[in-house]
């Protein structure tokens, strides 16, 4: 044999990718989370697994699984065995409380800042030059304007993207009934409802449909990262609303698993300057802002943000008054 | 019926068949059926008399039915030309005409939406030539439908027009039947029925199509909003009970079809025996 075989590095490529696999780890640990948070997620496990392997010699493994929000956590209440859940909206770990048992009712005390590390907003993302002029939720409900969301009862941002427009037109028309007509009117202008945000980044980045995309902060600084701001450009309302979006462990699948140690460190990390850190370089606004870079900080516009608890009455109620069957989300598409 | 001894091994095969019907079909179906038995007859009834849910069977079935239509004249020729006619490629494309069977539907359907959005090249061709808006509209569903329901039309039709015998086509030319009248009165009654068959999975495959439908149909309710989607729609909601209603009612529904299209076949077929 000699030292220069062909396939060597093909070889080598494949021994390494084995080893990265669950042969080489002695634990595994899968987190499934929602559609944005992949890349901050690739980044924040390569962190703790070096963590990790420092402070114990352990070598682990970290899966991570994404997709829209109401899909992964049905995923969970089926089945999939995630040993941590980081979700879009505290909606969804409370239904894999609720119908599958696998975690207490009281999930969201077990952590810091209600289990909650980063949070983001809903803002706009608009072509080059903002050629409609939009700068507030209103310039959304204009005759002639296309708006690109997903649709609420697919996708955990766009509920957040639903009840934004709402309360801003609670606030700005007064009442429900105007809310109503208002988002009535948005929707209107929405040619598309794809189900989940990733798929409506596509259509509006990749396909070149509609004026405005409305979308999480985070996705819609990535988005400027990844195509450059040479051809969109990010509006910030004056106000939106706070996305929390919460983490938890799944108590009954790591007891099983015997990885509860494993899963606690995982999430705990989250809250560390290291965790912080990445939380804010990956556009997400971090739960302790002292621990994060001040550039990284400064990319946040200030605005004036509502909370689901505070306008809405919490998830239980917003859901059941807007998403589900019957709801205002169905009554705005009566013919 | 001393033919069905001819197989070797008759008990072992039924009871495969058997099993296999129970495990597959029947066991499934009837956790359908169970499943959608947690609604009381008037929660199923208010449920499928929402016109929400009626638009998007309209949708559905109105589409895979166009569809279905459309695949069966164009596979029909497609098949007729593989047939009887060589040109340079014709194995190639041959192996072509299978492509939907094999490609994910998720990766048909970006491609087709890619394609016919009001930017893509056909799209904006389309758009701008004829004033045809086809991606993010209920035609758009149509185009994937016909993409995915082609190749089961092809592959019915092509192995009758292979069998079919040159001679009778020669003697209605010997009778003094002209071109027309041996296609319409000889070759298109004995490949009716294949044909048929071939419209008749096409229609069924592109009832229950989801994943080339979703990215090309704009998935507005009332207007492009696919029976599937809204069954997803349901179970993202946790209404287990309504997803499976839902899907219960198109089960039967593409069965009683089925059973019409078949029927029609046999009434063809029988019909075309006695010509």
């Amino acid at each position: 044999m000699t030292a220069h075989h062909p396939l060597k590095p093909l070889l080598l490529a494949l021994a390494l990718f084995a080893g990265s696999g669950s042969a080489g780890a002695d634990r595994t640990l899968l987190n499934v989370s929602y559609d944005p948070t992949r890349e901050l997620y690739q980044a924040f496990n390569k962190e703790f697994i070096q963590h990790w392997k420092s402070k114990t010699g352990e070598d682990i493994e970290v899966q991570q699984s994404h997709g829209g929000g109401g899909k992964q956590t049905r995923a969970v209440i089926d089945g999939l065995e995630a040993d941590v859940v980081t979700l879009a909206l505290s909606y969804d770990i409370d239904q894999i409380s609720a119908k599958a048992g696998l975690l207490p009712k009281d999930w969201q005390n077990r952590l810091p800042n209600h289990s909650v590390p980063y949070t983001s907003t809903i803002v706009f993302l608009v072509r080059k030059g903002n050629p409609k002029q939009i700068k507030d939720w209103d310039d959304l409900a204009k005759d002639g304007v296309s708006v690109i969301t997903p649709n609420p009862k697919t996708s955990g941002g766009a509920r957040y993207n639903y009840l934004a427009a709402w309360a801003f037109a609670e606030k700005r028309y007064g009442g429900k009934e105007a809310a109503k007509d208002f988002v009535k009117k948005l929707f209107k202008n929405v040619p598309v409802l794809d189900s989940g945000a990733r798929g409506s980044t596509t259509t509006f980045i990749q396909r070149g449909i509609g004026d405005v995309l409305i979308t999480w902060e985070n996705e819609a600084f990535l988005a400027l990262k990844e195509y450059g701001a040479a051809e969109f450009e990010p509006v910030v309302p004056p106000l939106s609303i706070k996305a929390e979006t919460p983490v938890a462990i799944v108590d009954k699948i790591v007891d099983k698993n015997g990885t509860r140690d494993l899963a606690e460190a995982y999430l705990n990390y989250l809250y560390t300057p290291i965790g912080q850190k990445l939380v804010a370089k990956h556009f997400y606004r971090p739960a302790l802002p002292e621990h994060a870079e001040a550039a990284d900080l400064a990319r946040f516009a200030k605005l004036e943000l509502i909370t689901v608890d505070g306008q809405f009455g919490g998830w239980v109620k917003a859901q059941a008054e807007h998403f589900d069957d019957g709801g205002s989300f169905d009554q705005i598409y009566t013919p | 019926m001393p033919q069905s001894y001819i197989m070797p091994g008759f008990k072992p095969a039924l009871g495969f068949t058997l099993l296999y019907l129970t495990l597959i079909v029947l066991i499934p179906l009837s956790a359908l059926l169970l499943k959608s038995l947690q609604l009381s007859p008037d929660q199923y009834w208010a449920l499928l008399t929402n016109k929400r849910v009626l638009a998007s069977f309209q949708v559905s079935f109105g589409a895979s039915l166009l569809a279905a239509a459309v695949a069966a004249a164009l596979g029909f020729c497609i098949a007729w030309t593989l047939v009887r006619y060589p040109f340079p490629g014709k194995k190639l494309f041959d192996a072509l005409i299978d492509l939907p069977f094999a490609l994910p539907t998720a990766v048909a359907g970006i491609v087709l939406a890619t394609l016919y959005e009001p930017k893509g090249w056909i799209g904006s061709w389309l758009l701008q030539a004829f004033g045809i808006h086809v991606a993010y509209k209920p035609l758009g569903i149509v185009v994937a439908l016909i993409f995915i329901g082609l190749p089961f039309v092809v592959r019915t039709v092509e192995p009758v027009l292979q069998e079919f015998d040159s001679a009778m086509e020669e003697a209605a030319a010997s009778l003094g039947a002209g071109r027309l009248q041996t296609f319409l009165k000889v070759i298109f009654p004995n490949v009716l029925p294949s044909a048929i068959t071939g419209f008749a999975l096409a229609f069924a495959r592109g009832v229950g199509e989801y994943g080339s439908v979703i990215f090309i149909a704009g998935n507005m309710p009332y207007v492009s909003e696919i029976v599937p989607l809204l069954i997803i729609t349901k179970l993202e909601q946790y209404d287990y009970a309504g997803a499976t209603a839902i899907g219960l009612t198109m089960l039967l529904l593409s069965f009683l079809l089925l059973l019409l299209v078949n029927s029609l076949q046999w009434w063809v077929r029988r019909r075309g025996g006695q010509l």
